[in-house]
């Protein structure tokens, strides 16, 4: 084997370092954190793991509606209705009514004249970034951004300019020195999920369309939880008119998988022709949407359950904090309580 | 502004983000010899675009892999 690895022209020659690093932290003796296997999900915040009944603290699963009994229905029916799977892609043989639906649900849920699902939500940033921002023009994003963000800007070819996390000021000196006339997107997220904090939306929106900019808000973690009617961060901080596209994920509190985004711009429909990570895929399976706008509809009046989310967190937050965790925020911000690990061994070992 | 100038200006700005005082020539690499790390190098581009009052993007960034290289960007780019 040592002989493979050694050979000249093995691709996979760049891996070793990583692979190196992996095997000394094995070498440890901690358990490897990267081959987790749930054998049993008893609920959406219990499993059996590696044989070990395990309370869930990081799955996303924000509003439990992965073991809804009307969400769970709605696939059955729509797996029974439309079969497994599209086999198409949107544009040509994969779109379903209850692709619309989803689409409809939607709309309903942001109050915004356009939606579009994708496959999955990274999906939904590569297709969109990638697409709408080109050669001649300028993305402008925080460096905290989501990879799906940062591969997004680069299978386009816009010029990108990347900001300190969170930085009103840095965000807006690079906006002033973009060349007169060039087209300018800034993308942000609402809350940050390296941290769990969220962004001064109102401020930096405010900054980004003073300067003539485009605005994408990736809203992944606080659909459905922040906002008076759970659209968002940009909700909450009353500024959600003011933002062009923004994008979200099934996977996280509408509890299965997909990706989108809504848009009140009147040109949004021809995305779906020139979009390629949306039109060159497969859609979602029949029972997927069902579920996906099921959930989504019942997300409208999850006011009780984002409650309970909020006192959970803060309740989570506190004690973390007594025993003496150095924590990303110092109050909770979403429901990302992110606890900072001194060092690698320590991290694995947690 | 001339080259020289240039050199002289950047230098100052690279001393704070160089740990290990190592000796800076054209072919200095930023990522190799002064050992430079992802976030490092987000702080260090910061420095330059504010001192210079330019915008150097990523796609640029991707060009500059020495001393040289940068005083030659930024020169370009100062127009």
């Amino acid at each position: 084997m040592a002989d493979v690895t050694a050979a000249r022209g093995d691709l996979f020659s760049k891996f070793d370092p990583l692979i190196e690093m992996r095997a000394n932290l094995l070498a440890s003796g901690v358990e490897d954190p990267f081959s987790l296997v749930m054998e049993k999900v008893l609920s959406p915040t219990r499993a059996i793991c590696n044989g070990r009944d395990t309370i869930l603290l990081g799955t996303y699963n924000y509003m439990g509606m992965t073991f809804d009994p009307d969400v769970i229905q709605a696939g059955k029916d729509a797996l029974d209705a439309f079969g497994a799977g599209t086999t198409g892609s949107r544009v040509l043989n994969g779109t379903y009514q209850g692709h619309k639906e989803c689409e409809d649900a939607l709309k309903e849920f942001y109050a915004m004249d356009h939606a579009m699902v994708f496959s999955t939500g990274y999906q939904a940033n590569l297709g969109i970034i990638s697409t709408i921002a080109g050669k001649e023009d300028y993305i402008v994003l925080d460096i905290d951004s989501h990879a799906s963000i940062w591969d997004g800007c680069a299978l386009g070819n816009a010029q990108v300019v990347p900001f300190k996390h969170n930085d009103i000021e840095a965000m807006e000196k690079r906006l002033k020195r973009i060349p007169e006339g060039a087209g300018k997107l800034v993308v942000l997220e609402g809350v940050y999920s390296m941290l769990g904090d969220i962004a001064p939306l109102k401020e930096m929106i405010a900054v980004a369309k003073a300067n003539g900019a485009m605005v994408l808000v990736d809203e992944a973690h606080s659909m459905g939880f922040i906002g008076p009617n759970g659209r968002g961060v940009a909700e909450e901080q009353d500024v959600l008119d003011d933002v062009d596209f923004v994008i979200g994920t099934f996977s996280k509190s509408v509890g299965t998988v997909g990706g989108f985004c809504v848009s009140n711009h009147p040109k949004f429909e021809v995305m779906r022709l020139v979009c390629r990570p949306y039109v060159f895929t497969a859609s979602l399976p029949p029972s997927v949407v069902a579920t996906a706008a099921t959930s989504i509809r019942k997300l409208m009046h999850g006011g009780n359950k984002r409650a309970h989310l909020w006192e959970n967190s803060r309740t989570l937050h506190a004690g973390l904090k007594a025993l003496g965790f150095q924590l990303g925020t110092d109050t909770p911000q979403s429901a990302i309580i992110a606890v900072i690990m001194p060092d690698l061994e320590r991290g694995a070992a947690m | 502004m001339d080259r020289a100038d240039v050199e002289t200006r950047i230098r100052s700005l690279i001393a704070p983000f160089n740990k290990k005082g190592v000796e800076i020539e054209g072919a200095t690499t930023f990522a190799g010899d002064l050992e430079f790390d992802s976030l490092t190098v987000m702080d260090f581009v910061a420095a330059i675009e504010d001192e210079f009052d330019i915008i150097i993007s990523m796609n640029q960034q991707a060009e500059i892999e020495n001393f040289g290289q940068l005083i030659d960007a930024v020169q370009k780019l100062q127009g």
